[in-house]
């Protein structure tokens, strides 16, 4: 080998998965989103310090991660809680009552969307329209879709996480 | 009356467990994939191309002519994409297909790369939908381990893998040559064409990029014959599609049937708008097509009779919405998508998105001003026909539209808040507190 590979920023064992990911995939600079996927599905977001790890080994510029990184709504850049809701505000679900929901749950849990609760028990989401309309309208809870619920149905099952 | 409704690829959808190959399998499925692999691949696409098969993905494009635009093989690498990205507002009928009968779609993926002569095949599938992406998995190895995949498929010589891959969640990587910078593991932003992805396209190679129900239709197609699919539809637009229906509708949900359908004949279907109220406008194709009032209900939906009508087939997404509806409302949530989703690669949409919802804000909020409707009316014209890709355009429908339909509602915006004129409460289903 010509050039030391990148050692991981830390020994936590979750860099063996982003490592066995970055493996398969052949090292290759095309494997970027898979990679940034597999690392914040370990460690919920990616932090700069993994950025920085993932474009070092892919041989790809941080420019370039951290503008994949940003440009895609998936990738999250802060830490996010135990649980994630992510409302449903596209047009089905609008008209169906996903502003009640998400103020509802805003008033009663002091988040806005995009935020973590102070106890970092649930991180609040907003996506456009998920493809269940007929559902609508629909709540996504820990990455379970629930359909055709009212503010108190969800409140509900959020206490039940 | 006959019911109008002609389900083939939601044929399967309630059967027992129907996304396993098992159960596919029972139903004929792969006996397709026989026929096609003793077929030159030309003979595949011509018979796709008599078949008269238009794209789902929203354009209509003839789907056997595309696969014929691809340059004679040079021995490189030639490469099938399906756009799974399904994300236009409204838009509920690729996700569905793909979680009911997942097989249907990698059958036809197979029958589609050995007629362009492709041995690598790509499904790129939306991220959010996190169920989708584990079905299709398990479709794709079910498939591999009965020798539908890998090399020397059923014995016939053709080598085929075939890989399914997660987006990351942005709307515009559904655009295609998005699409395939996003495969290529860059930000999603569409190229300069020509060159077209069937002589430049993933990688720099040939490339057919197809929507996920126009790859499916295929088996049926193969399976019945060219003239079977031709002798259903409409004159130009042969065959049957998904529609799906959402909003203010008593059963919402996908109805398959033949293109020419009316809404009125899918609205009786779907046991009509919600009850007590009546229909102000919908979208026959997402909120990327111009929408279309009560006076419409009679429009065959087909690619031609919309456009005659004024707007766009588009992916037969048909958002209903009732009276209390404020169309100023609706609209001003769909510019906000866009604004979001704009990819910022040219000026005309990224700025003018941004500004198109601060007009509409503020006639939302009643304090629009005597110009603002014009304001909107020239920021559209100064996006439309200017922009690099088709989300631009997109954007301005609904607003051009609206206006067209609904000039009054806009004008009230010059005096009275939206939400005095149509509290929100009256069009969803549970109580909802005023807005901010
Ligand atoms: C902003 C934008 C978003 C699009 N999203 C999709 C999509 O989610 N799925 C899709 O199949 N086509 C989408 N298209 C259309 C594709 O560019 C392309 O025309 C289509 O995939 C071709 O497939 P077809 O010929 O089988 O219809 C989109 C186009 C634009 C401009
Ligand atoms: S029209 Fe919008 S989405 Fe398309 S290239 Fe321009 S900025 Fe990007
Ligand atoms: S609008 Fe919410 S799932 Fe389609």
């Amino acid at each position: 080998m010509l050039q030391t590979a990148p050692r991981a920023p830390s020994d936590d064992k979750r860099w063996r998965m982003v490592d066995t990911r970055m493996r398969r995939l052949g090292f290759s600079p095309d494997g970027l989103i898979e990679v940034l996927h597999t690392a914040q599905e370990a460690f919920g977001y990616l932090e700069p310090e993994a950025l920085d790890y993932i474009g070092a080994s892919l041989g790809v510029p941080p420019s370039r991660v951290y503008g994949v990184a940003t440009f895609y709504s998936h990738f999250t850049l802060k830490p996010k809680g135990r649980h994630t809701c992510v409302v449903c505000t596209g047009t089905a679900c609008y008209i169906n009552g996903a502003g009640a929901i998400l103020r509802r749950i805003e008033d009663d849990l002091h988040v806005r969307p995009g935020e973590t609760t102070e106890d970092e028990e649930v991180s609040l989401l907003t996506a456009r329209c998920i493809g269940a309309c007929s559902l609508a309208p629909a709540v996504v809870l820990d990455g379970r879709i629930q359909g055709k619920l009212g503010p108190d149905d969800v409140m509900n099952r959020l206490e039940q996480l | 009356m006959p019911t109008p409704l002609t389900p083939v690829l939601s044929a399967t959808w309630d059967a027992r467990d129907s996304w396993t190959l098992d159960a596919y399998e029972k139903q004929g499925g792969y006996q397709a994939l026989r026929t096609a692999l003793t077929m030159e691949p030309d003979a595949v696409v011509a018979l796709v191309k008599d078949s008269g098969l238009r794209g789902r993905g929203g354009a209509g494009f003839p789907t056997g002519m595309k696969w014929g635009f691809l340059p004679k093989p040079d021995g490189g690498p030639r490469y099938l994409v399906v756009n799974a990205d399904e994300s236009e507002p409204g838009t509920c009928k690729d996700i569905p297909l793909m979680l009911a009968s997942p097989h249907v779609l990698v059958e036809g993926a197979i029958i589609a790369a050995h007629a362009i002569r492709a041995a690598k095949a790509f499904i790129y599938l939306r991220g959010e939908v996190v169920h989708v992406y584990r079905r299709l998995l398990a479709a794709v190895a079910e498939a591999k381990d009965r020798g539908y995949l890998g090399a020397n498929i059923l014995g016939s010589g053709f080598d085929l893998d075939l890989v399914v891959h997660a987006g990351a969640g942005a709307y515009i990587c559904g655009e295609e040559t998005a699409l395939l910078d996003s495969l290529e593991g860059r930000r999603g932003q569409p190229r300069l064409r020509p060159p077209f992805p069937a002589v430049a396209g993933l990688y720099a190679r040939p490339t057919v990029v197809n929507n996920v129900e126009s790859i499916a239709s295929v088996p049926s197609i193969v399976a019945n014959g060219p003239d079977w699919f031709s002798g259903m539809g409409t004159g130009k637009s042969a065959g049957v599609g998904l529609f799906s229906l959402s909003g203010h509708v008593t059963r919402p949900g996908q109805y398959e049937a033949p293109l020419g359908i009316t809404l009125r004949e899918l609205l009786d279907l779907a046991g009509g708008v919600r009850h007590g109220h009546e229909l102000k406008f919908w979208t026959p194709g997402g909120s990327s097509t111009p929408l279309l009032t009560a006076e419409h209900l009679d429009v065959p939906l087909d690619f031609e009779s919309v456009a005659g009508a004024g707007s766009m087939l588009g992916t037969r997404a048909l958002q209903i919405f009732d009276e209390t509806t404020s169309v100023v409302r609706a609209v001003l949530r769909w510019t906000e998508f866009y604004a979001h989703e704009s990819c910022g690669k040219c000026t005309p949409c990224r700025e003018g998105t941004y500004w198109l919802v601060q007009v509409l804000r503020r006639i939302e909020a009643g304090k629009g001003t005597e110009e603002d409707i014009e304001k909107l009316l020239d920021i559209c014209d100064n996006i439309l026909g200017r922009a690099f890709c088709a989300l631009g355009d997109g954007a301005t429908s609904p607003i051009v539209s609206a206006v067209k339909f609904f000039r009054d509602e806009f004008v009230a915006g010059t005096h009275t808040p939206a939400w005095e004129l149509f509290p929100y409460e009256r069009s969803t289903l549970f109580a909802e507190v005023p807005a901010r």
